[in-house]
């Protein structure tokens, strides 16, 4: 029997430091050679630490959301002597732990067997994570459940995947069903009811990063939000003119690619807008560059990707790389370099943008653009009320450094460009 | 012309569509089932049962005649057997007699209006039959294609004289004398091996580099051994080339490349099976299709509403189990049930000498998919009751997940295991884990313990090796 100690691996560049934002592991558990075991974040990229043996886990050395040292050791396994643990009776004997237990240092504690087959009315509680040899169902693998069991939900209308099972290899028994029924059945019959207890749930990661910089920016920097209504007839027809008649390879545009060569044209006459303030050395930096950085609703929050030189990419290609870096984005894959070095940003909500919003400037920058919704209103063309594809561009700058005049023009410019969109592609 | 309408109309009476007629039937639908020639299609009148039938006679035959030459290790002998093959076929006649009855008489109880006839689309609600009587229209509010699948033929073997389907093999009223089995599929080998035991000087041709290309090589292995003893000479890697000029013998192009004459008064093709997608109006209601056959999602439907298709016709495998299966569903969702596809174990059983047996995914197939696994045999040689069939040819074999030990997969090679299929089907349906079947008491002594030691041996600890 031998000891394994597993530290903190060098991370990422010039990296000194991160924060351990999810054990895949408790103690006791036993892996094989790269099973993931714990999460960390540096700076914005999650990297996932695999075991480099096979073992049971003997010790946890941080808590989710402490900052870990690069090289201090983070688990211990304990590995056999003789070839790969033997993975039986003892995973089955151990009660199966309640999702909600927190990686709790608690020695390993030798779990009495389980002497009685969990008792029916179990159901009703919270339903148990699968035995250990059960490991929970990766997503998209197909639930083990006998037939009569797919029956029953089939014709209940309940989708087996939904269900963790808790029988043995996770498979879904009849009381796992009856449990799920049961719970999805008491909402609508429980009437109104008072709820108590309070959830706590610890701010890490992604989380407490957006959390952190949203803090910075609205407390550093004077907002002033400006709120214009754009005429977007033409440009949609432009777009869906573009779209219909697109080459196949060629993605389908979006207007984040138009507005991102209308704010290239902007920034342009306007290069205070496009620019870095480093308050406390008290310096600009204007870039000649334009970085665009667009934010994206990911499954852990915020991210802002950034689509870099907008200024040397064509509509088409700022479409490929807006999608590029938004399926990255969804998808976790995006790098550091990707999610970092914007100049100026859009914020962008579809069609949930509503009709003004008040955004956030990404700190450090100077201005960002907010994209409200697209409606038809009517407008007054001088002698009739005629329907136009009306959207509103809600920006803000910074107060300090940009005064009110010139986020105006800046607005006033973007309107005319998408107002008119061949201005958009015309150069000089 | 005389028109009819009902709910559901069945066209095809074989496995997959009198099922469906019955469940239909049972769950009060207004039914009716066409059927070109006798109820039960391919499987009870030319295919499954007539060849089980045979099968047994030949090994009945191949006993007494190693028992009247002395060799038999039972110390049993008597004087040569004789045998009258139009008997035998007669025998088996019967039998296809009582089961086709048998299953007109079901449709009757089920209350099915059954119309004898070829069926052809007029458009997607309406089919009309040529009966004997004259044309039927029928008129449904839905239609299932349960047109089932023919045999292959060569071109350059056309059925016909002594180029025999499985059809004519099973209608012989002569043991050949020598038989050339072109393609080393599950059909031929079958046949092949009976008529071998019934003194048959039999010699098969499979273009593949062995024989029942569709398992693997360890699991034919006792099958193409007890072929050699049989006498049944193998050519793999071997094309047919067509007949001799004066029709008395195969020419085959071996594996060497050289041409050779292989006598032969009948020749027995059996390539595979292709789907009956012909001659009954597909192209009236352009269906969308998976390669030969019609395309189906995971309720059977068709691409066109309210036609469902079941059986051979919609894919692989060509099995009568898969379609009976498909045909009760369809019925139950055309009476309004929440149903879906959702089997996870087709079992498929190949009644060569030995039988081999599969369920589920193969190692080979689960490694395909990127499961890591578990797996191990266990031999009859070390089962005390196949050593009293004289049986110890074989093994049982067990694929599970090596994470959490869920069964995936569980095939067999051995004198009558295809008895053992309903436990491997059971297994991989429940989501058994390994830990199951080794913690279920299998009777003593019965081949089913080797299923147990399988199991055991997985897990590291089987007791009988």
């Amino acid at each position: 029997m031998g000891e394994h100690v597993i530290k903190l691996p060098d991370v990422g560049e010039g990296v000194a430091e991160a924060e351990l934002v999810e054990w895949h592991v408790k103690i006791g558990d036993l892996v094989r050679e790269d099973t993931v075991i714990a999460a960390v974040m540096t700076d914005k990229a999650t990297v996932e630490i695999p075991s480099p043996v096979d073992g049971e886990i003997i010790w946890l050395g941080a808590e989710i959301g402490e900052t870990v040292a690069v090289g201090s050791p983070i688990v211990r396994i304990k590995i056999a002597g003789d070839g790969p643990a033997p993975v039986e009776p003892k995973s089955e004997a151990r009660q199966p732990a309640p999702a909600a237990v927190e990686a709790a240092p608690a020695p390993a504690k030798k779990a009495e067997p389980a002497a009685k087959p969990p008792a029916p009315a179990a159901a009703l509680k919270p339903v148990p994570r699968a035995t250990t040899l059960g490991l929970p169902r990766p997503e998209g693998e197909r639930p083990v459940a006998s037939p009569a069991v797919r029956l029953r939900a089939k014709e209940a209308g309940i989708d087996l995947r939904q269900i963790p099972g808790t029988g043995p290899a996770g498979r879904v028994t009849h009381e796992d069903l009856d449990g799920f029924a049961a719970r999805g059945a008491a909402v609508p019959v429980a009437g109104l009811q008072a709820r108590t207890g309070v959830e706590e749930i610890k701010v890490i990661g992604l989380r407490r990063r957006i959390a952190e910089k949203m803090a910075l920016a609205k407390s550093r920097i004077p907002h002033i939000t400006y709120v214009e209504e754009i005429d977007v007839t033409a440009l949609e027809e432009l777009r869906a003119r573009l779209n219909a008649t697109k080459k196949p390879e060629r993605p389908k545009l979006t207007l984040l690619p138009f507005l991102m060569r209308a704010l290239v044209k902007a920034v342009a006459e306007q290069p205070q807008l496009n620019a870095i303030y480093d308050d406390d050395a008290g310096i600009i930096h204007r870039h000649a560059g334009v970085h665009i950085g667009m934010a994206a609703q990911t499954p852990g929050g915020l991210m802002v990707p950034v689509v870099k030189h907008a200024e040397a990419r064509d509509l088409w290609d700022c479409a490929v790389e807006v999608n590029r870096l938004a399926e990255a984005a969804k998808a976790g894959t995006a790098t550091r370099e990707e999610l970092t070095g914007s100049t100026i940003t859009i914020t962008s909500l579809g069609a949930m943008g509503g009709v003004a919003t008040t955004p956030v400037i990404n700190y450090p920058e100077v201005a960002i653009v907010g994209v409200n919704k697209i409606m038809i209103r009517p407008m007054w063309d001088g002698s009739q009320f005629v329907p136009r594809k009306m959207m509103n561009l809600s920006s803000s700058f910074d107060h300090r450094v940009i005064d009110g005049w010139d986020a105006a023009v800046f607005v006033q410019r973007l309107k005319a460009l998408l107002e008119a969109p061949a201005m958009i592609f015309v150069e000089g | 012309m005389k028109e009819i309408s009902c709910k559901l109309l069945i066209i095809g009476a074989g496995p997959g569509g009198y099922i469906c007629a019955i469940r239909a039937g049972q769950l009060g639908i207004d039914t009716v089932i066409v059927e070109a020639v006798k109820p039960g299609g391919t499987c009870l009148n030319v295919g499954c049962i007539p060849s089980k039938a045979m099968i047994h006679a030949a090994d009945e035959y191949l006993k007494v005649s190693e028992m009247a030459s002395g060799t038999s290790p039972l110390g049993i002998s008597l004087s040569a057997p004789a045998l009258d093959l139009a008997r035998t076929v007669a025998w088996k006649d019967r039998i296809v007699g009582r089961l086709t009855t048998g299953v007109a008489g079901l449709l009757k109880k089920a209350r099915v209006k059954s119309v004898q006839g070829w069926a052809r689309f007029r458009d997607g609600k309406t089919v009309e039959v040529d009966t004997e009587t004259g044309l039927q229209v029928i008129r449904a509010e839905t239609i299932v294609i349960a047109t089932g699948s023919v045999p292959v033929e060569l071109p350059f073997l056309p059925f016909g004289g002594s180029v025999i389907s499985s059809t004519g093999a099973l209608a012989l009223k002569q043991v050949p004398q020598a038989l050339a089995v072109v393609g080393g599929g599950y059909i031929g080998l079958e046949l092949g091996t009976a008529f071998a035991k019934l003194g048959a000087k039999v010699t098969v041709i499979e273009a593949l580099p062995r024989i029942l290309p569709q398992y693997d090589a360890e699991l034919t292995r006792p099958v193409a051994k007890r072929l050699e003893a049989l006498g049944v000479k193998v050519l793999t890697g071997a094309k047919a080339k067509g007949l001799s000029a004066k029709g008395d013998a195969l020419l085959v192009e071996a594996a060497d490349g050289s041409e050779q004459k292989i006598a032969a008064d009948k020749v027995l093709v059996t390539v595979g099976r292709k789907p009956l997608v012909e001659g009954w109006g597909l192209e009236e209601i352009d269906l969308d299709r998976d390669g030969r056959f019609i395309r189906i999602d995971e309720q059977c439907r068709t691409s066109m509403r309210g036609i469902y298709a079941i059986g051979d016709v919609t894919g692989e495998p060509m099995l009568a189990h898969r379609a009976m299966a498909q045909g009760e569903m369809v019925a139950e969702i055309v009476a309004g049930h929440k149903r879906s596809w959702d089997k996870r174990s087709i079992p498929a059983v190949c009644f060569t000498d030995p039988e081999v047996v599969t369920a589920g995914l193969s190692p080979d197939e689960a490694k395909a998919l990127g499961i890591e696994i578990k797996s191990s045999s266990f031999p009859f040689s070390a089962n005390g009751r196949a050593m009293t069939l004289l049986g110890e040819d074989g093994f049982v074999r067990i694929v599970a997940r090596a994470d959490n030990h869920l069964v995936l997969g569980i095939q067999a090679v051995g004198t009558g295991v295809s008895e053992l299929s309903s436990a491997f089907s059971l297994a991989i349906e429940m989501g058994a884990r390994l830990e199951d079947i080794a913690g279920t008491i299998h009777a003593h002594p019965t081949q089913s313990e080797a299923f147990l030691e399988a199991a055991l041996r997985t897990l590291g600890h089987a007791l009988h090796i």
